[in-house]
């Protein structure tokens, strides 16, 4: 009966969240200084043409009914089509989605695979200076503009040292090579056996994944840190020295493995404003990917393809938020009741 | 100063002024004591020096070309080097620094009021109204901010005026849902009681006694926001969505610079490392204050 409670109350917030998601994008789509209509007729249209269109998008109607319209389509899965590209924005998106979910997942990867010992040694050591370094390190990544740092990075790594591959995800000479089945270029390159596109692959994404992962480290060794530090506080922390268990044991079994469930909510959570993040960090490089995507269908008044865009990452968002509570619930114990 | 002295430090203060003045001069000592919090105070007055001498050191005007000396590099001349039409950076960061203030200033001005209004509301009067409230406040809380911020400042067409309401319009929910967390906790206080007996009205109650105790949280999260505010703000300059040329903002400098970064670096790098500095002083400033002014949450 609780159980069945719960979800019915979680259904229902993920349902009022998505509403008023829909609902701003309506109001933002209403407010915008360019005539939908002129849009497709043009301004020479005849004023019958133009009144046809009119009533075809339902802009005769009262605005409560046009909203209506407006859920209804989305709900469709129809956000209508791109005046950029030409295409549904919906298809549009699901091009170029994927480039954005493998950078944000190699900058999360990044993020966790350093912040968290970075995080645990900054506790153990707290105070001292690798303490004062993580912390340095953190609040230059809460500072610095991201698509600074991913300019520099470029000028630096690509231009000056030449360690890395320039902007874009593939070299000019392998485009097209590789029959896209998953969209992420590095497993599609891994399953095909295609060696030297991966690498090639690699050398472009390598960069601004670090750019992103950096952010998701400064916030990532943060939370580690401050977990840590109220955990190897705690008394099984003792009880389990006085009993002569090795301290890297104590360390990063016991006191870590304690960390884990608020850690994984701070994980997806940074792993939702990383695709937020993505969006200066692929205008930078220009990565072809969503946040790109919406960057470029503004520039031409697109507004079907930049609310669409802005949706979609809305509803990932709220999925991920979704996603952490329910992690939580599931893993700790004590937040079930 | 002796005298002044003696007075902010004797045992028992003999009027409310010099009471609120002692617990005003222990916060600052606890204050003073941290380095780290007076370099960010540091950082964040130099921001504020420079923003209002800028007509005296900056030299020459931001706007004057100079086709001759484009593109060159720092020098006696031009500290910071010049940019493609040959502008002095420095003269264009100088200036860009009032943009930067009034930004932030703005945004603060209107985000910590309504949060504050729209969190001691919900928590006070609980009910409905609250429930209305916090499921609006987490509507808003549940968006990419950057992402709304830009399909708002593309809706309403890019302007510096349009980049503070879009970012204002997103980053006011934090602040109800802390300020109704703080509401909460003194909701049933006896002192709040006693005013109700007294025949206080609700809006009395609220600016009178809700209010200021949730003030001193709300201004911590304010400062440590700050440094998102200019990194939210840049970013919008830099997509072309903010302050429009030839206006010195300086995400929009970085975005000009970003066509000549690999051969002249210092046209974008200059703004960057300007943005850099001003919001690592508020981030700075920000802890100290945590700090000071709310032991409690000083761990993390």
């Amino acid at each position: 009966m609780r159980v069945l409670l719960l979800v019915l109350r979680t259904l229902g917030t993920l349902a009022l969240t998505f509403f008023g998601l829909l609902a701003v994008t309506f109001v933002i789509g209403r407010v915008v200084p360019i005539d939908p209509v002129l849009k497709i007729v043009g301004d020479r249209a005849l004023p019958e043409v133009y009144e046809r269109v009119r009533q075809e998008l339902g802009l005769h109607l009262p605005i409560w009914q046009q909203f209506l319209l407006y859920l209804q389509k989305v709900l469709a899965g129809d956000f209508g089509r791109s005046a950029l590209t030409g295409q549904p924005v919906l298809a549009d998106i699901a091009r170029f989605f994927p480039a954005t979910v493998e950078l944000a997942t190699a900058a999360t990867l990044l993020g966790v695979l350093l912040g968290v010992p970075a995080g645990v040694v900054a506790a153990v050591h707290q105070g001292r200076w690798p303490d004062h370094l993580v912390r340095l390190l953190g609040l230059v990544g809460y500072s610095v503009p991201v698509f600074w740092l991913g300019l520099m990075g470029l000028v630096l790594f690509y231009a000056k040292l030449g360690w890395v591959e320039g902007p874009g995800r593939l070299g000019v000479a392998f485009e097209d090579l590789l029959e896209p089945t998953t969209g992420l270029l590095l497993v599609d390159a891994a399953l095909a056996g295609e060696w030297e596109i991966f690498e090639n692959a690699l050398g472009h994404l390598i960069l601004p994944a670090s750019v992103l992962g950096y952010f998701s480290l400064a916030y990532i060794s943060r939370m580690t840190r401050s977990f840590m530090l109220a955990e190897l506080r705690q008394e099984y922390v003792t009880t389990a020295r006085v009993k002569g268990v090795p301290e890297w044991r104590v360390v990063w079994r016991h006191a870590l493995g304690n960390c884990m469930v608020p850690l994984v909510t701070v994980i997806a959570l940074s792993y939702g404003s990383l695709l937020e993040g993505a969006v200066l960090t692929e205008t930078v490089f220009a990565w072809p990917g969503l946040g790109r995507y919406i960057t470029d269908s503004l520039f031409n008044a697109d507004m079907n393809a930049v609310l669409g865009g802005t949706i979609v990452v809305g509803c990932v968002f709220i999925g991920l938020n979704l996603l952490s509570d329910l992690l939580y619930r599931l893993l700790d114990p004590r937040a079930r009741t | 100063m002796s005298g002044l002295r003696a007075w902010l430090t004797e045992p028992v203060p003999h009027s409310r002024a010099q009471a609120r003045a002692q617990a005003w001069w222990l916060a600052w000592c606890a204050f003073r004591a941290n380095p780290m919090a007076m370099l960010g105070l540091g950082l964040v007055l130099l921001l504020v020096l420079v923003a209002l001498s800028a007509p005296w050191i900056a030299g020459r005007s931001p706007f004057e070309q100079d086709l001759a000396n484009r593109l060159s590099p720092p020098s006696a001349e031009h500290w910071l080097g010049t940019d493609e039409l040959g502008r002095d950076i420095w003269a264009r960061i100088v200036w860009g620094s009032r943009i930067t203030l009034a930004i932030v200033g703005i945004v603060v001005v209107i985000v910590g009021p309504l949060g504050l209004l729209v969190g001691t509301v919900a928590g006070y009067l609980g009910g409905w109204v609250d429930t209305v409230l916090m499921r609006l406040t987490d509507v808003f809380l549940a968006f990419p901010r950057l992402i709304l911020a830009l399909a708002l400042a593309a809706a309403l067409g890019p302007g510096i005026e349009n980049a503070i309401l879009a970012i204002a319009v997103t980053a006011w929910p934090p602040y109800a849902r802390l300020a109704r967390a703080e509401t909460l906790t003194i909701r049933n206080s006896d002192f709040i009681a006693a005013a109700i007996v007294q025949g206080a009205s609700t809006p009395r109650i609220l600016l009178g006694h809700v209010v200021p105790l949730c003030l001193s949280s709300v201004i911590v999260r304010l400062t440590l926001d700050m440094a998102g505010i200019i990194l939210t703000a840049a970013g919008l300059g830099f997509l072309g969505l903010g302050a429009q040329p030839p206006a010195p903002e300086w995400g929009a400098m970085i975005a000009t610079g970003r066509q000549y970064v690999l051969d002249q670096w210092w046209v974008a790098a200059m703004p960057g490392a300007a943005i850099f500095l001003v919001s690592l002083g508020f981030n700075l400033l920000g802890d100290g204050l945590r700090d000071v002014l709310d032991p409690k949450r000083g761990a993390g």
